[in-house]
Formats: structure tokens, sequence, C-alpha cells
């Protein structure tokens, strides 16, 4: 890994991002959980994001067709107006992944920033910051999530992002904190201090290239956390509702009172089972990536 | 502010505290120094953290419902004067009593008045029926979810660290495998997914639960009391909410049970204990459990905060009613004061939680209770 970070290529050799993905899909290739964990994020991320560009979305009602069983024109049946689940499903996921990246992506730079600095600084800067983040991690943060959008209203998913992070990044932040605690001792940071480069410099010159790893796999966990509560408050009806997305489809099924009508079950069990196997294949990724950036964890 | 936050710190270190936070002149030297002193001792400042996280809390909250644009003290003012006859005073004169804010006060005393009613407890008054307390609102609700969501994480905490430490001990046997997998499955599915498969397979399709009895905390005309009937009925109502609990928790702990006590194993004190003679079953238990299970204490009450807030989404799909399904009900009725009441009171719930883990883990482990100045 350090070739590939400091970029050092010996002729011929595939370029340095390439042949690192290159090495760490056959690392992984080795943890069967883990590549089913990729495979099943590799998966979701192309149905969601590439299926709705290769099937049309159905819009059309059919009252003739409400809650009909799987079946060859219909491989999950049809929801209460008769519309193709399976058609809902591709067209469902890019939302919800938009918003759990986008608030995963500020949670973490919140967190790193915040840690770092605290870590670095140290005294009662770290104090406060650990402080607030304490604040912020003992308070509910569903219930928060509810009132605040209940208050605010947030439309659009740049700002329903914006306020999940506002919560998320506590949960983040001692981790980040305690990494760069034991990197501050490293001689490498020891090194850039005594050249006096400043603060910034040692932190995302210095420090950050060396967590990228620690990074990642605390991003993941923030879209599992992310995609939990997003497919909550909307399941709850609680964002103005417009669009596709599998918390929709929950919301709808509920309001409409599907879920006990016996019919409807596969209809419900879709969206249902997108959204766990998902989280499912995230957690699985982090685990087998603990495992290969943390060997000595390894209980075999 | 310091009367204030002396009404909630109550204990001594914590009085000491609150007559401290503002020192002046020459005293200040002094006063930093007892506040280093105080800081030191494990449970002040497990107190003084409780009683910061709470003040914090309620500040951040009157800032959510008081000054945001289009807050709700706003919104209500503008539908009493759009609606009615109502004037603007009347309007705000209204909103007042509602909000326990006496809007005609500077910013600041609203805010010091707000503090000092929401810790005499008093939260406002509910804007549906008149007259009525949120206080005594949340009152009515609050217990179920404090049973239900104590019941269900205490259980699942309990057996999950036995069974973590069983699949510690017998690593790669085929209970490891299949407690380890599972555990790591289910604990990845979202709460109240799980609860939708509940009322979906066991309660629709195969009609082995039934759901419309189990609504509600308790069946209606129930006599309340220490009866058996009326304990039975209870853990009916709530058998739903804590299975989802106990199941959606259990696989974080087996796991973090497994790992802690792989990593207690490898100690020296272990090896040296074996080879002194100790009787296994002494071992695994004050030797190995206990020094594994310190650090999941404290990720216990972080796990608090997370589970009660799930409880808004399992409530609503379970009619159980405790204060999540309170809140959807306020949120739709736009009910402001109760809304505000319950997240104050949520998160005092979690920070005595976390408070009542701060002490016990004191208890638990000896080198925090005696070093006293253990800086950390």
């Amino acid at each position: 890994m350090t070739t590939a970070t400091i970029g050092v290529r010996r002729p011929g050799s595939l370029p340095g991002p390439l042949a690192a993905t290159g090495r760490f899909l056959r690392t992984l290739a080795r943890r069967p959980v883990g590549l089913l964990g990729f495979g099943g994020v590799v998966f979701f991320v192309l149905l969601a994001f590439v299926g709705p560009l290769l099937v049309p979305l159905q819009e059309t009602s059919d009252v003739r067709a409400v809650y009909l069983t799987p079946s060859a024109a219909h491989p999950l049946g049809t929801d209460f107006r008769g519309r193709d689940v399976l058609n809902q499903i591709v067209w469902g996921g890019r939302d919800i992944l938009a918003v759990a990246f986008l608030a995963a992506t500020f949670s973490t730079i919140i967190a790193v920033t915040l840690g770092a600095v605290a870590a670095s600084i140290g005294g009662k800067v770290d104090t406060l910051i650990v402080g607030i983040a304490d604040v912020f991690l003992t308070v509910p943060h569903l219930i928060v999530l509810i009132v605040v959008a209940a208050i605010l209203r947030p439309t659009g998913f740049l700002a329903l992002a914006v306020v999940l992070a506002g919560l998320q990044w506590s949960g983040l932040l001692r981790p980040v904190r305690a990494q760069v605690l034991s990197l501050r001792e490293r001689e490498y940071v020891e090194a850039a201090r005594s050249l006096d480069l400043g603060l910034f410099h040692i932190i995302f010159r210095e420090m950050l290239p060396n967590m990228r790893s620690y990074i990642v796999i605390h991003f993941i966990l923030a879209m599992t956390g992310a995609i939990y509560a997003v497919t909550g408050i909307v399941y709850l009806g609680l964002v103005p509702i417009s669009g596709q997305s599998w918390a929709i489809m929950l919301y709808l099924a509920q309001s409409q009172g599907a879920i006990f009508f016996r019919d409807s079950f596969w209809y419900i069990l879709s969206p249902i089972l997108a959204i766990a196997l998902f989280q499912l294949s995230l957690v699985s990724l982090v685990s087998a990536l603990e495992d290969i950036f943390n060997p000595r964890l390894r209980t075999e | 502010m310091p009367p204030y936050d002396a009404a909630v710190t109550t204990t001594p270190a914590g009085a000491k505290l609150a007559a401290q936070q503002f020192p002046f002149g020459g005293s200040a030297r002094r006063a930093r120094r007892m506040l280093g002193q105080t800081w030191g001792h494990p449970v002040a400042r497990a107190v003084i953290k409780a009683a910061v996280t709470i003040y914090v809390a309620t500040t951040l909250t009157f800032f959510l419902i008081r000054l945001l644009p289009g807050s709700p003290v706003e919104i209500k003012i503008d539908e009493l004067t759009r609606d009615g006859a109502m004037s603007y005073a009347e309007a705000a004169a209204l909103a007042s009593t509602l909000f326990s804010i006496d809007l005609s006060a500077p910013l600041h005393e609203q805010y010091l008045s707000f503090l000092g009613s929401t810790f005499h407890g008093d939260l406002g008054h509910s804007f549906l029926s008149q007259g009525t307390t949120v206080t005594s609102i949340i009152l009515a609700v609050l217990p179920w979810t404090l049973f239900s969501v104590g019941v269900g994480s205490l259980l699942s905490f309990s057996v999950g660290i036995f069974l973590g430490l069983l699949a510690a001990y017998r690593r790669n046997s085929v209970l490891d495998h299949v407690l380890s997998t599972g555990g790591s499955i289910i604990s990845s599915v979202p709460n109240f997914l799980l609860a939708l498969l509940i009322v979906l397979i066991l309660g629709v399709q195969l009609r082995w639960v039934p759901m419309t009895q189990m609504r509600g905390s308790v069946t209606p005309g129930i006599q309340p009391g220490l009866s058996p009937a009326f304990i039975g009925d209870v853990f009916f109502h709530a058998a739903l909410p804590i299975s989802v609990y106990f199941l959606t928790t259990i696989g974080h702990w087996i796991l973090s049970m497994k790992s802690a006590t792989i990593g207690a194993l490898d100690e020296d004190y272990v090896t040296v204990a074996r080879a002194r003679g100790l009787g296994e079953s002494r071992i695994r238990t004050a030797y190995v459990g206990r020094n594994a299970v310190l650090p999941l204490v404290t990720q216990f009450a972080i796990h608090m905060g997370f589970i009660v807030g799930g409880a808004a989404l399992i409530e609503q799909i379970f009619v159980y009613q405790g204060v999540g399904l309170r809140l959807l009900t306020a949120v739709s009725q736009r009910d402001y004061p109760v809304m505000q009441g319950i997240l104050l009171t949520t998160t005092v719930a979690v920070v005595v939680a976390n408070l009542i883990a701060d002490l016990l883990y004191s208890r638990l482990d000896p080198r925090i209770g005696r070093a006293g100045g253990a800086a950390g």
C-alpha cells in the first residue's frame, strides 16, 4: 500500500490506483463474506444508477392488475395501482443511495477535520470538541431528526443529507481522534512538525493519507447509519414525498394498508429486502475490510 | 445561569461546580484548581457531563423552537392572526402561554425563563387539548417506552454477553460460526424492517401472532395493579417491541463480547492465573469475563440513544403507545410543545442511562475509582 501512496511507478506496470484496486480485489477474493458484500454493493449501485438508464419508468396504473403475485410479466408482482414492483425497485435505489452517500461524505469530513484538530491541538480545544461530540452522540438521533424534519421540512436530498450529517459526525469523532492521537507520535509527523509545516499540512498531507483505510471503513458505516435514518423518516412520511424510492414504496404500502393484505406480500417484501440486503452487503464489506486493513484483529 | 444549573446538579460535587461556573478576579485560579480536582473524580465528572449535556440539549431545543426561520412560535402567531380576529399582541400572548415563553421579553430573558421552567418540569401546554400540560402527556406514555426499551436492551445485553463469551471459548466451532454469522446478519438489518417482517410474515401470512389484539400498551379496561393478569397483559402487549429491540441489538453484543474476550484471553494476567492453578470457571468469570465486559458497559449507554430513537419507528409499526408513537401523533397534529417536550425528555432519559453506565463502570473497574486523578 505504501508504494501506491507515494506513487512510485515501475515502467510497464499499471497506474497506481488500478494496481491498488487489483491488489485489493485479490485480497478480498480470499474472504467469501467480503467478496459477497462487495458484489452486493456493486450490484445495488449498478441497479440504482445504471438500471434507470436501461429500463423506462412505468407510471401507468392498471386497476385490473392490482397486487398480482410474481409472474413472468411481473417478476415481483404489482402494487396497489397495478404498477410493476420490479420496475419500482430498479428506480427506487438512486435517491436513497445518493442521500446516504452525501450524508456519509459530509459527516466524515466534519468528523475527520474536528477529530484531527482536537487530537493535534489537544488541551482545552480537545476537551471542548469531544464534549460537543458527546452531547450530539447522547441525543436520540431519530427523535431529533423527526422533530427537525417536522419544523424545517427539508426538501430535496441535499438538505436532508446536511441535517443527517449534522447528527452523525459525532459517532465518528472519537475513533478518528484516537487514530490521529496514535499517528501523532510517528516519526514522519514529528519531522513535519519540526519543519514547521503547519497544522493544515500535517493533518491533510501527512496524517490523512495514512488513515485512508480507516476513513473508508467509517465512511461505509456512516452510510449504513444514513440509510437507516433516511428510510426511517421517509417511511414515516415526514419528508415531502415525491419521486421513487424503496422507502417511499414502504410508506405508500403502509398508508394504503397494503401491509395487512395477504396478496400484497411480494410488493412489501421487495423494498424491505432491497434495503436489508444493501445494508447487509455494506456491513459484510466493512468486516472484510477491517480484516484486511488490520490483520492483528484476525481471529483465525 | 447558576441558579438553573444548581437546580439540576443536586449532588454536592455538581453544586460545587455550579457555584464556580463564573470565577471572577483573584479567585479564578483557586476556582480552576478546585474545578480540576472535581473533574478528576470520576463520579463527579460523570455527573457534570450529564448536567452539561442536558443543559446544551435544552439550549439547542430553544434555538430550534424559537430562533430558526419559520420557527413554530412564528408559525403559531401567523396562524392565530391570519384566521381569526386576533391581534398580534393577543396572538403573541396566547403563544407565550402555550410555549411557556414570555415573547414580549428580550431574547436572553426568554432563554433564561425557558431554561428555568424546563428545569422545573414545566414544558408548556399542548396545542390540541387546551389546559393539558405537556408534562402530563409525556408522563402517561414515557413509562411504556422505558419499560419495553429497557427490558429489550438489558435482555439482549446479558444474553449477548453470555453467547459472546461462549463463542470466544469455542472459537471456530460450529456454535461460534452460527453465532457470529447470525449475529452479524441480524444486526445489520434495520430494526423497523425486522418489525415490518414480523407483521408481514408472522401476523399476516402465517397468522401465528394476533397483531390487532397486541396493539396498545395494555388491553383497554384492565385493572392496573400487581395482579398476575395485569403483568401478563403488559408483557403480552410489549412482547413484539421487546423482541425487536432484543433481536436487532443482540448481534452487536455477541460480536463485541467475542472479540473483547479473545483479547482478554491473551492477557498476561490470564496466563498467570492459569499458572497459579486457578479453576477454569473462576478464570472465565472473574478474570476474562469481567475485564472483557467493561468496555461494553460504556457502549451500552451509547446504544440506548439509538434504541430510544428507533422506538419511534417500532412503536408506530406495532401501535404501541409509548413516547415514539406520541411524538409522531404530535408531528401530524403540528403540536410543537409536545414535540419539544418529548425531545427533551427522551434526551434526559438517555443522559440518565449514560450516567448510570458511567457510575457502574467506575464501580466495576476498581482502577478508576481508586486512582482518583486518573487523567483521561
